[in-house]
């Protein structure tokens, strides 16, 4: 547990991704099965316990902790794992701490009544550092800037030639924690496990941002163009060993979305967008959002939310592995796969004609629908490969949408930004009234961060518990992606995507924008 | 006759702590004609005010950083000597904060507060340590007043430091800290640790180090960083302003592993933010155990808090019956990086 609770904190603190890498790789070449394997298993995200919740941890704060003391500390701490392991009462014990096999073993095997107990004899028995690993491994989410894919190029450096991080990925869903037969293979000690039919993730393809230079070099008739939708990528995949929902980073979503795998009945992996779509008609992404990041769905909300994916491409047709062929034969066999299936809650994402650049140009500023973000631009003769190659697809956003609006209040951030105002609320002017309108917490550099922190402590004008109320004079350019009407807002309008784009300090907030401007932009 | 309240005599304005039988304001934030100032970091001590009574290190070290700002006049008091002012009777007792750093005691009519400035209860050479006055109102600082800060002792993380700079000897380790107090007590944190080989410093370093070696507290060789080669800074310490690591000036360093000394890099988010790659956690404020052991030690039935995390203090006071209040100056911990 010590070690991993290193690895974590050096982790953390360490800000090139080469040496956050070499970190991992140091890690799987001194550590022993399985701990290796389980810490893998951990900042992949891979480690679930059914009883071990955040829940458990608050709880257990506040039968050893003043409840006031702990609200006021959590406030300023801003992560709930860290503000326990800091405020837990130094060590009283001799007991010495567990390793991270005996906490992962225990987590699943202890029953619930009894996880209290253990998990403070384990707080009781460690330092600070391994107090949080500890807590982080029972809340899920280590946030030491690692992710599973950066874990699997540390992997195939481990492997020292034997595997490239896509071969990782494509066995990756098969193998389960403490992946023995994973470390055993990068060794060179066994072969390459099997997925067999298991259905695995396969590495999408990734497009780069359309850049002005870009746009020079670009061959209308060796390009195919389609929407942007404004869903979340997702990968369906259908084999005999299952059916799997995947997001664009590998995160296993079926059971959020059943009504899309309960109808499967053929074998396939799908590229597409995860989208609401009512009618024929794509809803806003805020629509979309009311069914992200669920464990379990109920049949009202699939009923209001109901959700389809709209097909960019096919990977596999049956076993046959289609993506060493080019687009335009993809797409052809996409098209044909479609009119075979008939798949439920799905459509084909259409090919928009064009002939020049400039009608691109012309067909994406007049893009109104809310739900679409821009154009995707593909190479017509590009096979599917993973990652984001260069020169193959583009994304060409629509441009962003900007407002002078007023700072009305600032929090402080969680986690990274826990020691500056970093959560903006932003307003317009309806009459003489400012009305909030949106909040905003990126966009701005370092430096204007620590010019807007210290303008909002010397500003503030009222606190209400974390969040300062400031002098209404701060105008802020607000750049965002799309409005639609919500009631959430007393404004009645809320923004796609708002961030912090200039700070108007030249603008006296009398001439921000007002509120009808920003209604004009809603389509519809 | 009861003695009175010091509420009726001690009054938080603008300008800061007033005290109106003695006509005079503690640590005011805009200039005033009598001050008494508790230790010359720049929130304490501002520049412009008339007359100026303070310890003789905190008006050498208000010379050296305000030169004529530092006071029309300039009284200094030595420590615990009885000094009338007004209807007022007041002397100094070391707060142990930074060298020079002073509690101001204030008696009227048989009642009697303490004003503590910034302190720590840590040891520390580089000044005289914090000694309680048992007192009516205990005038207390907050910064650190969350339970979650519990400062570890100095010698482990100066361990910390010196463990990695045997790990990387090919690099240079930069240290982000404060000009004033905990730049000196750093240098002779290392020096107590067995660290001899010469400390480079950033230019803005120097002139306090001066005062302190001339109050003497030897700081060993120290050497400019901005003049050296960046082969002759490989393995060395260099100290810098916080502002200074981040920025161009931290360029001329062999890949510079990141340190930064304050007891805020308790919280690792806040380490991580600043792009610090070794927190050091050394503060010059005293944690969450000592502000409570030291609110018990002055035994005052009340206590009034200038800034900080006052609430969480107040809140956790209550639970053994004292009295706490919020004076909400603003104004206060900006200088000194805590």
């Amino acid at each position: 547990m010590i070690a991993f609770a290193t690895l974590l904190e050096r982790l953390l603190f360490t800000q090139g991704r080469n040496d956050k890498i070499r970190l991992l790789r140091q890690f799987f070449e001194t550590q022993p099965d399985p701990d290796r394997g389980l810490a893998l298993a951990a900042i992949a995200g891979e480690l679930h316990f059914a009883t071990a919740k955040a829940g458990l941890i608050r709880d257990l704060a506040n039968s050893r902790t003043d409840p006031t003391l702990f609200a006021l500390s959590y406030d300023f701490v801003g992560d709930l794992a860290e503000t326990v392991a800091l405020i837990w009462p130094d060590s009283q014990t001799n007991a010495p701490p567990p390793t991270l096999p005996e906490v992962v073993e225990a987590l699943n095997l202890t029953p619930k009544t009894r996880l209290p107990d253990l998990v403070a004899g384990w707080l009781d028995a460690t330092d600070a550092a391994t107090r949080l690993a500890l807590l982080k491994l029972i809340t899920g989410g280590l946030r030491v800037g690692a992710t599973g894919r950066l874990a699997r190029i540390a992997l195939a450096e481990f492997s020292q030639g034997r595997a490239a991080p896509d071969d990782i990925e494509e066995v990756w869903h098969s193998l389960a924690p403490p992946y023995l037969p994973l470390f055993a293979w990068l060794e060179g000690h066994a072969e390459k496990p099997d997925p067999a039919t298991a259905p695995v993730f396969r590495p999408p393809m990734l497009a780069h941002p359309l850049e002005p230079d870009d746009i020079a070099n670009l061959t209308p008739t060796l390009l195919r163009a389609e929407w942007k939708w404004d869903g979340i990528r997702v990968q369906l995949v259908s084999t005999p060993g299952g059916r799997r929902l995947y997001s664009r980073g590998a995160e296993d979503i079926s059971a959020a979305f059943p009504e899309l795998l309960e109808g499967v009945d053929f074998e396939a992996v799908l590229d597409g967008e995860l989208l609401v779509i009512r009618d024929g008609t794509v809803a806003p992404f805020a629509d979309l959002q009311q069914r992200l990041n669920r464990k379990t769905v109920g049949p009202k909300l699939m009923a209001e939310h109901p959700v389809a994916i709209r097909l960019y491409d096919i990977l596999f047709d049956g076993a046959e592995d289609l993506r060493p062929l080019p687009f335009d034969s993809r797409r052809a066999r996409l098209e044909d796969w479609f009119a075979r299936t008939s798949p439920a809650r799905m459509d084909l994402s259409a090919l928009i004609p064009f002939a020049t650049i400039e009608d691109l140009a012309e067909i994406r500023a007049g893009a109104r629908e809310a739900a679409i973000e821009g154009l995707m631009l593909k190479d017509a003769a590009s096979p599917y490969l993973p990652g984001r190659p260069k020169g193959k697809w583009w994304k060409w956003k629509r441009a962003p949408l900007t407002l002078d609006a007023v700072l009305l209040y600032a929090q402080r951030g969680h986690g990274k930004r826990s020691g500056s105002y970093s959560d903006y609320t932003f307003g317009l002017w309806r009459g003489d009234e400012l009305v909030p309108v949106g909040k905003a917490y990126f966009g701005f550099t370092d430096a204007e961060l620590a010019w807007l922190d210290r303008w909002i402590r010397n500003h503030t004008t009222a606190r209400f518990g974390p969040v300062r109320e400031v002098e209404k004079s701060l105008v802020l350019e607000v750049a965002f992606d799309g409005a639609q009407r919500s009631t959430r807002h007393k404004s009645g309008v809320a923004l796609r995507f708002p961030r912090i784009s200039r700070l108007r300090t030249d603008k006296p907030a009398a001439e921000a924008d007002r509120l009808e401007t920003l209604e004009k932009l809603i389509p519809g | 006759m009861t003695a009175p309240h010091p509420e009726t005599w001690l009054t938080p304005m603008p300008a800061g702590l007033y005290c109106a039988p003695g006509d005079f304001f503690i640590d005011p934030l805009r200039p005033v004609p009598r001050a008494i100032i508790t230790h010359a970091h720049s929130d304490h001590a501002r520049p412009g005010h008339e007359a100026v009574l303070a310890s003789p290190p905190t008006l050498a070290l208000m010379r050296a950083r305000l030169g004529e700002g530092a006071g029309r006049s300039q009284q200094p008091l030595a420590w615990g000597e009885r000094l009338t002012v007004g209807d007022v009777a007041l002397w100094l007792q070391p707060a142990g904060h930074v060298l020079g750093s002073a509690q101001v005691a204030i008696e009227y009519r048989g009642s009697r507060a303490v004003i503590s400035g910034d302190y720590k209860r840590q040891p520390d050479i580089t000044c005289d340590p914090f000694t309680p006055i048992p007192c009516d109102v205990f005038v207390t600082e907050a910064t650190f007043a969350l339970p979650v800060f519990r400062h570890p002792p100095a010698a482990g993380e100066i361990a910390k430091l010196l463990a990695s700079v045997k790990l990387f000897p090919e690099r240079t380790h930069v240290i982000g800290c404060y000009s004033l107090g905990k730049t000196q007590r750093l240098i002779a944190l290392l020096r107590q640790a067995g660290w001899d080989e010469p400390i480079y410093m950033h230019g803005a370093l120097a002139p306090m180090c001066e005062i302190y070696e001339a109050h003497g507290i030897p700081l060993g060789e120290l050497r400019p960083a901005t003049v050296a080669a960046k082969k002759d800074l490989v393995g060395r310490i260099v100290l810098a302003p916080p502002s200074a690591i981040a920025d161009r000036w931290a360029r001329r360093l062999a890949e510079p592993v990141v340190c930064m000394a304050s007891g805020w890099m308790r919280v690792r988010q806040r380490a991580k933010q600043g792009g610090v790659e070794l927190p050091l956690v050394i503060s010059d404020h005293a944690d969450w155990h000592e502000l409570n052991r030291t609110i018990d030690e002055v035994g005052a039935p009340e206590v009034w808090v200038t800034h900080g995390s006052e609430d969480a203090l107040i809140h956790e006071i209550a639970k053994r019956g004292i009295r706490g209040r919020p004076l909400r100056l603003i104004g206060y911990g900006e200088e000194d990086g805590s």
